[in-house]
């Protein structure tokens, strides 16, 4: 693992410590919700990668590109996709980010910078290329992150996009969350290197492996990743070790995860220790509840709005195919 | 006016919507000067007078190029990427019907995704069974995407131009055969809008419905069964989906006989659609069941007297509309 552990100002802990714990109190929500009945949709918890999505959002620029996958509720609501909408879209209402017609797994909001989620494994790699592609074009300073798992890193796109990348120095940043499992296969009986950061040589690219528990070390690789990206140097392959703490889907069994496995991750569960950081640079308990507190209120009050909103018309099936009404 | 050949009208289509606008760019496998300007030589020149990064050469990566195109879109660029052979989007399919095809819809119209995705085909040159195919009706199954395939250049010069300037993606389709085909040059600017069919010839016995290639064969038959006294109606439908239907059920309603072509294999083609279309829609006009023709259900062989014989055949055109119009 890389021994990048550099200081990070105040007011950077504040904003991801304030951004990690929106992707928690949002991915709680939403199991709440789920477990309660109250709504039946499918949803990907993010439940133990909330840090890495946090850190690597706040290293990016409010107009910066991101392409996630479909657990990617942690880049979303990271990077600041509003939460009506957020919520709106993922109850299938017509207040949603796409009108309902994205879904939990399809969440695009271009304001925000989140330009694709796809539901398809190892597929935004190439597209965050293009995002990348047309900023070198036209100069516009945008960097691109792509957000994707270790399962990610055995499918064709990966190879294809990471050497395309290096070769025109596109301004993009990988960012593999290595969370240990590829839906419900097991890193070991998917991978035989030890890690996917080494794959990055092959292209001529930096890799680095970093904790991805450890906000002292996932935030500074990101960073650079992105200053690098921005000053034209090409891109970088950030691995971020880290663990899936829930199944696949929600509600998806996942007996196959061995005990010592658990035991693992509950003793690295980034959230206590990021608030031990936090006690550590003298914010108090007081604020960081409080903290916690304005998130939940914010939370309950887009799941209130979003449930109480229309659903899309059903007309809706015809539009947007094409740019005119087929 | 000058004659161009079908290559040089996709040339200068590109080339003027490039000079129009600085989003357009290309990418694609050999398509820049150092390689020659594309293996059939449709961007040569191009490079010199618009660099590298607007005529980017490419790894083979069909899935990097085309996921790099729909990126670029989504930034409000418009790339036009080249899948070198019409069977290798096999490779790309997850990037092209997954996501360039659906985008807009999933997004509640938030991302369109204008690409033109330039490639060849075509039975004929001896290419053999991974080089051959006409794909267009994969394509045509799935909402959100054009499908456009020229038959002459002038059409060529249009269509190329509307679909770069179209906000959702295209799958433009030439045929190999058709880049030596010579006609007026249309001149700059032209435009031909997409989903607007022709009547290539005008006739009242039956009405062919085809596009691309085969175009050439059914005018070559039109003429030879006018000698008959048979008059045949061809339409190029030119934009093969979302296509023209008010022109094909008019043509139809006009002479109550139609003949679907295509070089494509016949089973589960394009034909099938509008001959389904054709009958729940012009059942009172039809004088007879809708005929269809297509390439032969296998592979496109190699040896050039089994892939001649592979081809829908003029004799079989001449056969299917005689039996049409009760005429042996």
């Amino acid at each position: 693992m890389s021994q990048i552990a550099k200081e990070i100002g105040r007011d950077t802990l504040l904003d991801i410590y304030t951004r990690t714990m929106k992707v928690n109190r949002t991915d709680e929500k939403f199991r709440e919700l789920l477990m309660g009945g109250k709504v039946a949709v499918m949803y990907y918890c993010v439940r133990g990668q909330e840090l890495v999505s946090a850190a690597a959002m706040a290293a990016l620029e409010k107009d910066d590109y991101v392409v996630c996958t479909y657990r990617g509720q942690g880049e979303q609501t990271a990077k600041g996709i509003p939460m009506e909408k957020w919520w709106g879209e993922c109850l299938g209402k017509a207040t949603g980010t796409c009108k309902g017609k994205g879904g939990t797994m399809h969440i695009t909001d271009p304001e925000t910078g989140i330009m694709v989620t796809t539901g398809v494994v190892g597929s935004g790699l190439p597209i965050a290329n293009g995002l990348a592609m047309a900023s070198q074009n036209n100069g516009d300073g945008r960097v691109t992150l792509v957000s994707f798992g270790d399962g990610a890193a055995n499918i064709g796109g990966f190879h294809e996009a990471m050497n395309m990348a290096q070769l025109y120095k596109l301004p993009v940043v990988f960012l593999c969350q290595n969370n240990r499992y590829g839906e419900h296969t097991a890193y070991a009986d998917h991978t035989d290197s030890p890690n996917i950061a080494t794959r990055a040589a092959g292209y001529g690219m930096p890799g680095v492996t970093v904790d991805g528990n450890d906000v002292h070390q996932i935030y500074p690789a990101v960073k650079e990743a992105v200053d690098r990206a921005r000053r034209g140097e090409g891109p970088t392959l950030v691995e971020a070790m880290c663990y899936r703490m829930m199944g696949h889907f929600f509600g998806s069994d996942f007996s196959y995860m061995p005990p010592e496995h658990i035991a693992e991750m509950k003793a690295e569960d980034p959230l206590p220790k990021l608030r031990k950081v936090m006690l550590e640079h003298q914010f108090t308990e007081e604020e960081l509840d409080a903290i916690v507190a304005d998130i939940d209120g914010q939370i309950n009050a887009a799941v209130e709005h979003a449930l109480a909103a229309p659903l899309p018309d059903v007309g809706e099936i015809y539009k947007d195919v094409l740019e005119e009404t087929v | 006016m000058a004659q161009i050949t079908m290559t040089q009208a996709l040339n200068l289509a590109i080339d003027e919507a490039m000079a129009d606008d600085p989003g357009v760019f290309c990418l694609g496998e050999d398509v820049s000067a150092k390689q020659g300007g594309g293996v059939f030589k449709v961007t040569q020149g191009l490079t010199e007078k618009y660099g590298e990064h607007r005529i980017r050469a490419t790894p083979i990566s069909e899935t990097a190029i085309i996921g790099a195109a729909v990126g670029a879109a989504l930034a409000g660029q418009r790339p036009i990427a080249e899948i070198m052979l019409m069977n290798f989007v096999g490779v790309c399919m997850d990037q092209i019907v997954n996501h360039a095809a659906k985008l807009r819809f999933m997004s509640g119209g938030q991302t369109p995704c204008p690409i033109v995705i330039r490639t060849t085909t075509g039975v004929g040159v001896g290419f053999g069974g991974q080089h051959s195919d006409m794909l267009e009706a994969w394509f045509a199954h799935v909402a959100g995407i054009h499908v456009v395939t020229p038959s002459n250049p002038a059409d060529a010069r249009g269509l190329m131009r509307a679909s770069i300037d179209a906000n959702d993606p295209v799958i433009f389709i030439e045929n190999i055969l058709c880049y030596g085909l010579k006609a007026e040059d249309p001149g700059p600017g032209y435009r031909v809008p997409l989903g607007k069919a022709a009547i290539a010839r005008e006739g009242s016995d039956i009405s062919i419905i085809t596009y691309g290639r085969t175009v050439m064969d059914a005018l070559a038959v039109a003429d030879d069964l006018a000698k008959e006294g048979i008059s045949v109606e061809v339409i190029d439908l030119r934009t093969i989906a979302p296509y023209d239907e008010a022109t094909v059920l008019a043509s139809v309603r006009k002479t109550g006989r139609a003949l679907t072509l295509h070089e494509a294999v016949r089973p589960f083609g394009t034909g099938a659609e509008i001959a389904a279309n054709i009958q729940e829609k012009c059942w009172d006009s039809l004088k007879g069941p809708v005929r269809r023709i297509g390439g032969t259900f296998s592979a496109v062989p190699f040896a050039s007297h089994l892939e001649q014989a592979w081809i829908p055949q003029k004799s079989d055109i001449v056969a299917q509309i005689k039996a049409s119009v009760g005429k042996h």
